[in-house]
């Protein structure tokens, strides 16, 4: 019987890359912490952490269909704006404004999805128009920074269980086994995978294009709006920023290519993704414990990225024919 | 009664008839084996019957019933199955992934890892490709294993017809021996397969029936065995001919000793070129011949330099070159210049307009200290609009606003404008209209004349024979035959590029 582990670890390649690039910054990290290791310093590098990979994750599902959304921030911003004005008050009404701005996250996802198919447009501009229009709702709905959130969810989430494991990386975990399992697991799933990695290939073998593409678009801002709704708990309001949402979209996209996700579609993980996110968060923090100047952080990243940005391309070495290079 | 059935379908792409009036019939438990030269309308028949294409007219019936198939997931629901030339496989999933795409086992809303698991090792079993591990990556299989992939994947969806077209094209001999022995066994299980193929032994080894088709008629229908090679060739080109000849206009002969322009020496190119040998004088116009897809394309980028890790030795004007790119290539020194296939998107920037396109490939000439000599480039421009006669509005307008032919012109001028002392043309005449093919034929004439050496591929050998001083036939990506002046005969074409190993080669008509 032909042994499969070899062929486990091609699959998981890039996933296991990304593990290992997180351990060793991260055990870096905890051996120079000037306190070391306790549940105060790891609730607050989870909490960080937590947010990124969760934006990197709703990255990763467009990605992975060979298109890039760079709305994810905005829907981020708006999710953030909506919930420190609905996500208040009793335990039923908390959990109705919950819902809400979840439904709107799904809703900003499918938008951007229903624009792509339909549309025929590039992913990239589409997202860019979306997300100036989420970004301006959000205004709308916050001129000035301010709100508030349920708090008793608020610590729930940002705070620790018993035995002092961050709240955060369970609500991770749930999320991967509620969201990402499954659709890794499902026909929309593989159809994703398929069209992003050959569109004629999938169209050809029959594959539901279309409804891959508006599920993974869909499940991208959900995941987007969570993220919001997490970063409402950690500041207690609502801000509608254009800069945090930036920030946000860059980072998921460098979260994605550390995390082993190809940019071309069609392979990749939503958990190298999360690895990824965590090792981009660490790289930062690295610098606070060698107590270099935080400007230097931005340069610190770029080269990191850039690093593993070539290692993605080493295969272009082995092209035998030319034009394929720009295929 | 037959399986399968096909009356008098027709159909058509703008003006041109792929299908005039085609029939076809299918029997259970049968390989039959559809022959024709390039462009005879094979393609657009298995197109129709896999459900790709829609027939303008005639009727299908399968099963006694009348049929018709809105998609290929149609036809496949219904038992055809068709594996395509180009492949279908999604280079990202697994082979199992793959086998199971289009209908994968599921449970809970799910996909069934185990299920599919097992799907695809029996799929592949019953290919005779139980050695490839249903988690591999596509990617990472050689293109001869994609190719039986794709044969598991077919027979994993149940048909009844499997059609097969070019399928063992990729495939390396060990691959073709399994192959043979699982067609063999499908045939007897009471499967039909319609077989595409320009193999004559194969056609030899496997097909009980035959049917010849010609300018997209059905010409002729055969038990195997019952005819000679020679005769299927006959049918094949058929002498009703009508097409359009170019006239011969083979006047001016390189003296045949003077020293080659281009000289190549022992070739190679992975698995794709074996050691390929060839010499064009200036002056003279080679031809390429052979079936579509033998290496002739890879021997043209060959030598552009866009292949990487070639063998062997290129020597222009005597001396040994080492092009390593299209920008390399068309330097002063060397001086070539490849005409593309396909002109939309290897030739053209279609929306950049008519005098930028013509001036790309000849910036250097144009330009001075790296800025644009606008009067030159005017200059240059409305010239070769002159001689080409390229029917434009303006050459402000942009590419994509002329006709196909016109289009074409634009790609031959473009490469005119660097005055290109070595000329390769990949296909230049496919797809455009009679006229423009004759004005084409005629400027190759002039540019030899004017001392150009030209190394032309075609697909269509009217205009082999019509254009060409000497032919080189390829096969297997190498060259099997050299046809010099009165040797180029259709006949003498068709039967080295289906590698028939006839004595009586280039004396068609003495037989009869």
């Amino acid at each position: 019987m032909k042994s499969d582990w070899p062929y486990h670890l091609r699959e998981h390649r890039g996933t296991l890359l990304a593990l290992a690039g997180f351990v060793v910054m991260f055990t870096i990290y905890v051996a120079n912490h000037p306190v070391g290791l306790n549940a105060n310093v790891a609730t607050t590098a989870a909490n960080k952490g937590v947010l990124l990979a969760i934006v990197a994750m709703a990255q990763t599902l467009v990605v992975l269909t060979a298109g890039i959304d760079l709305s994810v921030g905005m829907v981020l911003v708006l999710a953030n704006c909506l919930a420190s004005s609905i996500v208040v008050g009793t335990p039923l009404m908390t959990a109705l404004g919950v819902v809400g701005v979840l439904l709107v996250g799904c809703l900003c996802g499918a938008i951007n999805g229903l624009i792509v198919i339909y549309g025929r447009l590039q992913p990239i501009v589409t997202t860019i128009a979306t997300g100036a229009v989420y970004y301006g709702a959000a205004l709308a709905l916050r001129r000035v920074p301010g709100g508030d959130v349920n708090a008793s969810l608020a610590d729930a989430l940002t705070g620790q269980l018993p035995g002092g494991l961050p709240a955060s990386l369970v609500l991770l975990l749930a999320l991967v086994l509620v969201v990402w399992w499954p659709f890794r697991r499902s026909v929309m799933g593989r159809a994703a995978y398929a069209l992003g990695s050959s569109e004629v290939a999938a169209y050809m073998s029959g594959v539901p294009i279309r409804r891959a593409k508006l599920v993974a678009y869909t499940l991208s801002g959900l995941l987007a709006s969570i993220a919001g709704v997490f970063v409402t708990c950690i500041t207690y309001s609502g801000e509608a920023s254009a800069a945090n949402g930036s920030t946000y979209t860059l980072y998921s996209i460098a979260a994605v290519v550390l995390g082993g996700v190809s940019l071309f579609g069609g392979s990749g993980s939503a958990i190298g993704a999360i690895f990824g996110a965590l090792m981009f968060r660490t790289i930062g923090d690295l610098l606070f414990v060698f107590d270099l100047d935080p400007l230097w952080q931005p340069l610190f990243q770029g080269i990191v990225l850039a690093a593993a940005v070539c290692l993605g391309s080493a295969r272009l070495l082995r092209v035998r024919n030319r034009l394929d290079l720009y295929g | 009664m037959s399986l399968f059935r096909m009356e008098g379908v027709c159909k058509r792409y703008g003006g041109v008839h792929a299908l005039q009036g085609a029939d076809l019939v299918v029997e259970a438990g049968c390989v039959h084996a559809v022959l024709g030269e390039n462009g005879a309308g094979k393609s657009t028949l298995i197109k129709v019957m896999a459900g790709v294409v829609a027939p303008d007219e005639g009727r299908m019936l399968f099963d006694g019933r009348p049929v018709s198939f809105a998609s290929p997931a149609a036809a496949n629901a219904a038992g055809i199955v068709c594996i395509f030339q180009e492949l279908s496989l999604i280079p990202d999933l697994s082979v199992a992934d793959n086998i199971a795409i289009s209908n994968p086992p599921t449970r809970f809303g799910l996909i069934d890892r185990k299920a599919q698991r097992r799907m695809a090792e029996q799929a592949l079993a019953r290919a005779g490709a139980d050695d490839i591990h249903p988690m591999a990556l596509v990617k990472d299989l050689s293109l001869s294993r994609r190719q039986m992939v794709e044969i598991a994947k077919a027979l994993a969806r149940a048909p009844r017809i499997l059609i097969l077209d070019e399928a063992t094209s990729a495939l390396t001999a060990a691959d073709v021996t399994r192959i043979y022995a699982v067609l063999k066994r499908l045939r007897a299980e009471g499967l039909a397969l319609v077989y595409i193929s320009h193999r004559m032994h194969e056609i030899a080894e496997l097909a009980d029936e035959c049917t010849v088709f010609r300018n997209g008629r059905s010409v002729a229908h055969f038990a195997a065995g019952t005819k000679t090679d020679n005769e299927v060739v006959e049918l094949m080109i058929g002498r009703d001919y009508d097409g359009v000849l170019p006239a011969r206009t083979r006047t001016v002969r390189a003296a045949a000793n003077a020293a080659p322009l281009l000289d190549v020496r022992s070739l190679g190119w992975s698995d794709r070129l074996h050691d390929i040998s060839l010499q064009v004088r200036a002056g003279e116009v080679v031809g390429l011949g052979g079936l579509d897809g033998q290496g002739q394309r890879e021997l043209l980028l060959a030598l552009f330099g866009v292949l990487r890790g070639i063998t062997g030795q290129v020597r222009v004007d005597g001396r040994t070159v080492d092009i390593r790119g299209p920008s390399q290539a068309k330097r002063a020194a060397i001086g070539m210049a490849l005409i593309p296939e396909d002109r939309k998107t290897e030739g053209l920037m279609l929306p950049m307009s008519v005098r930028d396109n013509l001036s790309f490939a000849a910036l250097g000439r144009l330009s001075k200290a790296g800025v644009i000599d606008r009067t030159a480039e005017r200059e240059a421009v409305d010239r070769i609009v002159k001689l080409l006669a390229v029917r434009t509005g303006g050459t402000e307008l942009p590419a994509a606003s002329l006709s196909g032919g016109n289009q074409q012109k634009l790609v031959i001028g473009k490469w005119l404008m660097m005055q290109p002392r070595i000329i390769l043309l990949n296909d230049p005449t496919r797809g455009i209209d009679v006229g423009t093919k004759q004005e084409i034929y005629d400027l190759l004439r002039r540019l030899a004349e004017g001392g150009a050496a030209i190394l032309f591929y075609s697909t269509d050998y009217d205009e082999l024979v019509g254009c060409c001083d000497r032919v080189l036939v390829m096969y297997d990506g190498a060259i099997r035959r050299e046809l010099v002046g009165a040797e180029i005969t259709e006949h003498a074409l068709v039967s080295s590029a289906l590698n028939i190993d006839d004595e009586h080669f280039g004396v068609p008509a003495a037989a009869a």
